[in-house]
């Protein structure tokens, strides 16, 4: 009970649970410069909109990889499925971006589900193949079907209204930048509610220990499900996001690259603590534009040499920065207490 | 090859018409955003492109219609996705008053939008299916369509090539696919027949199984639709099979036997007989010029059809903003583009007033060692042949 009780152990343990919860400064200053983007630079919108698409893409993955442990390399079945659903609704039933969003979220959250069940069957190499794979049938699937997708020339036709009925997409891509940053900040909130309930946490001991985790009464197989089918959903958004901004849909929304970006923008900035994908977006985009621009031909040369030698030097390296950071922070501010 | 931002800028000497018409914007400079696939799937079309670019820029220099041309040259990495981001950026915060490049149509499509919406010149220099033109009134192409080469073919064949029952062997994608259904349907209107349709996987293709089946059914002919890089090995296997000396023609789209590629496709190439805009051994005095010329600011490096398109479409522009007097502004340009005549290396070229699409001569040609090189080497020609499908 009373804290003279515990153990050094007991109390780190109680701190670390806590930790999260509370918004550090770190976090605050993150999205307010987020927010000092939107205004501080118009003319770097573009690249922006798509670096928050992929860093939902990213958080998607992280909530699979970073909090249940669960690898996948198809990642962009959901959000190619996400995308296509989007891009029909609009061109079907209405341009309303809103409602495109949850049909686009709905969309990968069934293919999630559907196909989650095929996660429960293996271990990790046997995911990366199916995951691979499920997203590789998908591909072939869109190709297949031009009279519904448009095949390899892409899906036409798009045309979103305005969101709300007020900001109309504009070529500069001002609303679709801000469009984009507020889905990205709903989806954290929401992502970072969800690892710190207890179902979050019953999510993390299925990734340090699924027997143990059964062991305890965890439902792991429930478990994966849930969290696989929510990654799905978030997949789903970001695919959908991607047509409504670029009102454009070609086979690339299912391509393996797809799958292989999120995966390394989130290897890059460090999966398990949400802001890995989007440190790993931002990062991996600005090197990939400043790169394409200095040298339109040999860019790729650079960029992996970059990331070599990142790997070499440390992937975690981002992460402890961060961790580092909000711990001074907290520690600043624990004294006042 | 310096590597850098590529910004090629150079002049064109057009003193006459420029010292009467373009006074009030002769202080503006005309940028020319060009999108290119210089890395990814088709980064050999990029090669030739901005070869072809740099050529003409030396050739005739930086100014047109009165006005200093700045090219801007921007990677799309092949994706439509980043074609349409970079080609937004480019009209947004590089003010490109014209839109060029465009290695595939879905890149092409993608930033059809932007042409569309901001009124922007798109000029398209490879993508090539048909129905590019009608995704916004301010596209012109100077490359050339699948069906305009696949119903040359389709004709020829029965008509003057001896050949009236065919299989088809194309690769399973967009482009397979289109140039499938116009030859065969051109093939049908002139009195052939494809006995039977071979969809062969893009990626990593194994034409064995498809060329056994074209043993056991023994058409007079196959008509083959491969990406440039495929048709090395698609020959090879035909050629190891010993399908050459079975008297079975192979009848190919240009693609199949590109300049860029044909001489590493060495032996096994010669005799196949192809249809297509343009080849580096075409006989007139504006080739020989071009190719001269294109070898040597690039180390001698041969080109090929898609460089040709490249330097007809900086071509086309210099040309209009010559007629607009450097008015850039989609109404006015595509306006002067409309019905223009180029003399290119290809021979004479024009622009369709009515769909803003390419007419072109189609010639028939057939693989064969010039000088120690493999060459198409062009026997027939099909004159100012439009899109069949507009």
């Amino acid at each position: 009970m009373a804290k003279t009780d515990m153990t050094p152990n007991g109390a780190k343990v109680v701190k670390i649970m806590r930790r999260p919860v509370r918004w550090s400064l770190a976090e605050i200053a993150f999205w307010l410069l987020a927010v000092a983007s939107v205004f501080l630079l118009p003319g770097q919108h573009l690249i922006l909109t798509e670096i928050a698409g992929l860093a939902i893409l990213a958080l998607s993955l992280d909530l699979i990889l970073g909090y249940a442990g669960v690898v996948s390399l198809g990642q962009a079945a959901m959000y190619g499925v996400g995308a296509y659903a989007a891009g029909l609704y609009a061109i079907h039933v209405t341009g309303e971006p809103l409602s495109g969003l949850l049909v686009g979220a709905a969309a990968g959250a069934v293919i999630a589900f559907a196909t989650s069940f095929l996660l429960l069957r293996g271990a990790d190499l046997t995911r990366l193949m199916v995951t691979l794979g499920v997203a590789a049938v998908l591909f072939e699937v869109a190709n297949k079907a031009a009279w519904l997708t448009g095949g390899a020339d892409g899906l036409q036709g798009i045309w979103i209204d305005p969101i709300l009925g007020l900001f109309d997409f504009d070529l500069e891509g001002h609303t679709g930048y801000v469009y984009s940053l507020t889905v990205l900040f709903v989806l954290f909130v929401i992502a970072r509610l969800v690892v710190n309930s207890p179902f979050g946490y019953s999510l993390k001991a299925v990734r340090d220990n699924p027997l143990r985790a059964s062991a305890v009464g965890v439902p792991v197989n429930a478990r994966l499900v849930a969290v696989y089918t929510l990654s799905g959903a978030y997949a789903g958004i970001a695919g959908a996001l991607f047509t409504q901004t670029q009102q454009f849909i070609s086979l690339d929304v299912l391509s393996f690259q797809k799958s292989a970006d999120g995966l390394m923008v989130l290897t890059i900035g460090g999966p398990g603590y949400l802001y890995g994908g989007m440190i790993g977006a931002l990062a991996y985009k600005l090197i990939q534009d400043a790169l394409s621009g200095f040298t339109p031909q040999y860019w790729q040369f650079w960029v992996g040499l970059l990331l070599v030698i990142f790997v070499l030097v440390g992937r975690d390296r981002p992460r402890q920065f961060v961790i580092d950071v909000m711990a001074r922070l907290r520690g600043g501010k624990g004294g006042a207490q | 090859m310096i590597i850098r931002r590529t910004i090629l800028a150079a002049g064109l000497a057009v003193a006459a018409l420029a010292g009467t018409t373009a006074l009030a914007s002769a202080q503006e400079v005309v940028r020319v955003g060009i999108v290119l696939p210089m890395t990814g799937a088709f980064q050999s079309n990029g090669r030739q492109m901005q070869a072809a670019i740099r050529t003409y820029v030396a050739v005739h220099g930086d100014m047109a219609g009165g006005r200093k041309i700045e090219l801007i040259i921007r990677d799309d990495a092949s994706t439509a996705e980043q074609a349409l981001r970079v080609s937004q950026e480019l009209v947004t915060k590089d003010k490109a008053a014209i839109l060029a490049g465009f290695g595939n149509t879905p890149a092409a499509l993608s930033a059809a939008k932007i042409s569309a919406r901001g009124k922007i010149p798109q000029i398209i220099m490879v993508a090539a299916t048909a129905s590019i033109v009608d995704a916004s009134p301010y596209v012109l192409r100077t490359s050339w369509t699948t069906p305009q080469m696949a119903a040359v073919i389709g004709q020829w064949a029965p008509e003057e090539g001896d050949a009236k029952t065919f299989i088809s062997i194309v690769s399973d994608y967009g482009p397979g696919n289109d140039a499938d259904a116009a030859f065969t349907k051109s093939l049908e209107a002139h009195g052939g027949q494809v006995i039977d349709h071979l969809k062969v996987p893009l990626a990593n293709p194994d034409f064995a199984p498809f060329l056994q089946h074209v043993v056991e059914k023994k058409p007079d002919a196959l008509f083959v639709f491969v990406p440039t890089g495929a048709g090395a090995a698609f020959m090879k296997q035909f050629v190891e099979r010993g399908l050459d000396k079975s008297g079975i023609k192979v009848v190919a789209m240009a693609d199949v036997t590109d300049d860029d590629i044909l001489n590493s496709m060495g032996d096994p190439a010669v005799g196949v007989i192809s249809g297509g805009p343009y080849s580096a051994s075409h006989d007139s005095p504006q080739n020989a010029a071009f190719v001269a010329a294109f070898e040597k600011e690039n180390n001698g490096m041969r080109p090929n059809m898609v460089a040709v398109s490249a330097w007809d479409a900086i071509d086309l522009i210099y040309k209009t903003l010559d007629k607009t007097g450097g008015d850039a502004s989609g109404d006015v340009f595509v306006a002067a583009a409309k019905g223009a005549e180029l003399d290119s290396p290809r021979g004479p070229v024009s622009i369709d007033p009515d769909t803003r699409d390419i007419v072109q001569n189609i010639y028939m040609r057939e693989v064969k060692r010039v000088e120690g090189e493999l060459y198409n080497v062009e026997f027939r020609t099909y004159e100012a042949v439009k899109d069949p499908t507009h």
